[in-house]
């Protein structure tokens, strides 16, 4: 099987001498790419607004027509890797197949262009849309509440610490500390940090799980909780999550569940019934809506019982009269967004679970499974997997080994590119070094599954015949590996004209 | 429906093909004990055909936007959407990639982020910004943060004129850290430099920051050019208190940049620049500040690089402010930008370059004076503030606005304007409604809502 991908040659739109231009770059005095309708009052007086508030001089914009703007940013898109181009299988990140129906409903005349102060009985659709989206979650997760407001999954994480909070004030708890397995995501401990809690990093056992033991040891009465990964970022269940939950709840502590890996769980396992107070989804993850280049994504959290009354306000409700909106919530943690969430990333969401059903939800995460132990069985003679036998949704390969031929596994990352895929995941989980970490989602085919293994073993011999092209990969890329060091000793994070110093 | 990549037929075979016996292998990895023995309790799933019904269906029950002249604002405004803006951000290239951990295949939109960076440095006079944030709210929360731990300082002040939405998402953000979080009164609805100073002064720790959103909440342009330097005479080098504007983008295309009025740090949310209302998210927020902070700020940064030919391209930058590298150190727990959102504005801002921005920022000024001066003639509707205001404006009504809101929706089919009771119910000012009036709605439309409005009242 032929393995390379198309390289840019010289015709390509990858010219030698640098083929990224930016916009400003195509800019031409007293062009404009759009026209405003014309102004029928009245035009303003100058004493509108006072001198001292007046701009005196314009912004620097590019002037640019519109085909310009567009040629511009088509040829930027063509840059991009992307799931519609092939295997993005980047680890954590569920990097799979988007749906265009969702897309095209995301853009309804009936939702996309609501306003969101407008008086509760104008958006009965909207309102039931998203009522209905959290009951969706609640049967996923099987907790009895959901809030959609966390804008992504890193706030989803800092709503669940401000949960924890409200919760120990209201019980009167003096807790400190916020336990976390050190295979954790790293949002983990820094939204522990941005909720005043103190963070401990617990050493996960050789076989890549959490530490019963451990945690055992280091919970005492001023553990507010723990945050558990599951399945963790190995891709492994954690089957001892339900008795560290009980431990931790005997001594009145909170469970919250980092829900990234949901995709793995959906029809196979309750989080409710794994001890969790808090969990977080990610539904540009699960619930397949667009990564967006990063973002907007959107992190809604589902709670048990005795952290629903500590909610942010505004709670969508049902009521007699309809759904309506519940600000009087004393126990609240108050306001986490203006609004109500990434309300449009939450109706693809809907969309996506309405499509699949119950089963198309279970078939999901059973089909998830299936790719990501075929695709680790394919690979694991030459890319040794140390943690675990069978894995859920996703591996960690170990590249450690070659490092005795001068190649780490970033250097296999890049050359990984080369041959047309995304790169896996290779800054975390931290317990494995030199980790490839691989998500192949359920979307893809055994045969894009069978050109990928086939890379990665062709690679693997690369390694260990011609090590260089590895160092000097990717070559086949608009541009070659950028020097991430000199671009931090530079630091040019916005452009200039080239007589930027005359301009001022 | 369905997307999977394979048949459980098929799924069976390359099982087989590795050595696993069946899926159930697999699923037992989870102990009986917490596995489901039912289904998920959630109704069978809809054709592509169906699943346009239900929403077609949903969307019966709400407004119809496009026949709905809307007068509301309160943070998300009805501005022109130009069409090339969908149909650039609508291309996979962009809508399924992600983060661009994998530089040289991200260039489209790392680039993109540069642009936007610039682009936003250019309108808030400032030297640095970010890849973007969640939405204008948490963007002020992560400045305010980035102010505490710049000056060490105890107390954060926020303006009266700060939106309330955005207020009480920074008092759950500042919840936990320590910190104060102190409300400083209006005076003909904006904050005056005397009670700033006063406040400063007044004791009870060191200020690190101080919040004004201008336009505010009440459409006012805040003094911001006597606000800074009443704050320069408070405390000194790295301990001088922040003062963190809250901007409008679309305004800035008329209005000075924060930054050369004593700024130490501009947010705000780019929703004005192409973004859709889509019930308050996702927008974007911005966060820029002074080269002195860049390795104090939150969230992504990209900046230009080399590769080994010399050939330029841009990557993420300084990341070991990051999560990922940083975890309980790191500037902020923020793990992306609002893609998507920043591409939205950052294409907006290239297609209508400075003179339209000017110019779409000077038809929103004419025309919200136009419909004051008409809603204020309107017997009974009285002005509250005379200031100087921008797109947005409240008048005080002789009875309850959200009656008065309800009875023009339904006899004329407009949507009046937001209550102001809606957004400060504390404040207990019934009768104010806040009309905010931008580009789109024409001269029959302002005419048609004064009408109403004397209709209603009359």
């Amino acid at each position: 099987m032929d393995t390379r991908a198309p390289g840019c040659g010289p015709d390509s739109i990858c010219s030698a001498a640098g083929p990224v231009e930016l916009i400003y770059e195509k800019s031409s005095a007293g062009h404009r790419g759009y026209r405003f309708p014309r102004l029928d009052v009245p035009a303003g007086d100058a004493g509108a607004v006072p001198s001292a508030l007046r701009r005196q001089q314009a912004p620097r914009l590019p002037e640019v027509t519109e085909p310009v703007v567009a040629r511009h940013y088509v040829a930027l898109s063509l840059f991009n890797h992307h799931v519609e181009k092939n295997l993005y299988p980047l680890g954590s990140c569920t990097m799979k197949y988007n749906p265009k129906i969702n897309e095209e409903l995301g853009r309804h005349p009936r939702f996309a262009p609501l306003h969101p102060e407008v008086p509760s009985e104008l958006a009965q659709g909207m309102l039931a849309l998203l009522w209905r989206l959290g009951e969706q979650l609640k049967a996923i997760t099987g907790l009895p509440a959901v809030s959609l407001q966390p804008a992504a999954g890193a706030q989803g994480e800092l709503l669940g610490m401000k949960l924890f909070r409200a919760y120990h004030r209201k019980q009167g708890n003096a807790k400190k500390t916020v336990l976390f397995p050190d295979s954790a995501h790293g949002t983990n401990p820094a939204s522990v940090v941005l909720s005043g809690f103190t963070p401990r990093q617990i050493p996960s056992r050789a076989d890549g799980r959490l530490d019963l033991e451990a945690f055992s040891a280091a919970l005492d009465d001023k553990t507010a909780g723990v945050m558990i990964t599951n399945p963790n970022t190995l891709g492994l269940f954690e089957p001892q999550m339900v008795t560290l939950a009980e431990r931790v709840h005997a001594l009145d502590g909170l469970v919250y569940m980092d829900g990234a890996n949901l995709n793995a769980l959906m029809g196979l396992s309750r989080v409710s019934e794994l001890g969790v107070d808090v969990v977080h989804m990610n539904l540009h993850k699960t619930f397949s809506t667009p990564h967006g280049g990063g973002g907007p994504g959107a992190g809604p959290v589902a709670v048990s019982d005795r952290l629903e009354p500590f909610l942010p306000v505004p709670r969508i409700v049902r009521t007699e009269e309809g759904y309506a909106l519940d600000e009087d919530r004393p126990d609240s943690v108050g306001r986490l967004h203006p609004f109500h969430g990434n309300v449009g990333v939450a109706l693809r969401a809907y969309a996506y679970i309405r499509s699949l059903g119950a089963d198309g939800l279970a078939a999901v995460t059973r089909a998830a499974l299936v790719n990501a132990n075929y695709l680790m069985r394919q690979v694991q003679d030459e890319w040794p997997v140390p943690k675990g036998e069978l894995c859920m949704h996703e591996f960690v390969a170990d590249a450690a080994w070659t490092r005795k031929h001068g190649v780490r596994n970033i250097d296999v990352a890049k050359r990984i590119l080369d041959y047309g895929f995304h790169a896996p995941t290779v800054s975390f989980p931290l317990i494995v070094p030199d980790a490839l970490m691989v998500e192949p989602t359920e979307t893809e085919t055994r045969a894009t599954l069978d050109r990928f293994a086939a890379v990665l073993r062709e690679i693997a011999r690369e390694v260990r015949e011609t090590p260089d092209v590895l160092r000097a990969a990717p070559t086949c890329t608009c541009v070659g590996r950028l020097d991430e060091a000199g671009a931090a000793r530079r630091l040019n994070v916005r452009w200039e004209p080239q007589d930027g110093r005359d301009e001022g | 429906m369905s997307y999977l990549g394979h048949t459980p037929e098929e799924g069976d075979r390359m099982l087989a093909a590795v050595g696993i016996s069946s899926v159930e292998e697999l699923a037992a990895q989870i102990p009986a004990a917490q596995r489901m023995q039912e289904a998920l309790d959630l109704p069978a799933g809809l054709s592509e055909h169906e699943l346009r019904n239900d929403l077609e269906q949903l969307g019966r029950h709400n407004y119809d936007p496009a026949a709905t002249p809307a007068f509301l604002g309160g943070g998300i405004y009805d501005h022109i959407v130009p069409a090339l803006i969908d149909a650039l951000v609508s291309r996979p290239e962009f809508a399924t990639a992600y983060t661009p951990y994998q530089p040289e295949v991200a260039q489209g939109t790392l680039a993109a982020i540069y642009e936007f960076q610039t682009m936003i440095c250019e309108l808030t006079g400032m030297e640095v910004a970010n890849a973007s944030m969640y939405d204008g709210a948490s963007a002020a929360a992560e400045a305010l943060l980035l102010a505490v731990h710049a000056t060490r300082g105890e107390r954060v002040l926020l303006a009266e004129g700060v939106h309330p939405r955005t207020a009480g998402v920074i008092a759950t953000y500042l919840d936990g850290s320590g910190v104060k979080l102190e409300h400083l009164s209006a005076r003909d609805g904006c904050l005056q430099p005397e009670a700033l100073e006063a406040a400063i002064a007044g004791g009870g720790g060191a200020v690190a920051g101080v919040l004004v959103q201008s336009p505010n909440v009440y459409g006012l342009l805040e003094p911001l050019d006597r606000l800074g330097p009443a704050l320069q005479a408070h405390g000194r080098g790295s301990r001088r208190p922040h003062l963190v504007v809250s901007a409008d983008p679309l305004s800035l295309g008329l209005l000075a940049a924060p930054g050369e009025l004593g700024a130490e740090t501009v947010v705000g949310d780019v929703q004005p620049l192409g973004i859709p209302a889509q019930f308050g998210g996702p927008t974007a927020g911005f966060l820029a500040t002074r080269r002195a902070w860049v390795r104090r700020l939150p969230g992504r940064l990209v900046a230009e690089a080399q590769d080994a030919e010399g050939r330029r391209g841009y990557t993420l930058t300084l990341q070991t402010r990051e999560q990922h590298i940083r975890r309980e150190k790191a500037t902020s727990n923020i793990c992306t930008n609002s893609g998507l959102m920043m591409l939205r504005a950052t294409i907006y801002l290239a297609l209508v370059g400075p003179q339209g921005l000017r110019e779409v920022a000077e038809q929103c000024l004419a025309r919200s004076r136009y419909a004051f001066e008409k809603l204020a003639a309107v017997p009974g509707v009285e002005r509250v503030y005379a200031g100087p205001f921008f797109r947005e404006f409240v008048v005080r009504l002789p009875q309850s606005a959200a009656r008065v809101v309800q009875r023009v929706y339904r006899e004329a089919n407009l949507l009046a304007g937001i209550p102001l009771e809606r957004l400060m119910p504390e404040r207990e000012r019934p009768h104010d409604l806040l009309v905010a009036v931008t580009e789109k709605r024409s001269r029959d439309e302002i005419d048609a809502l004064a009408m109403a409005l004397e209709t209603a009242l009359g």
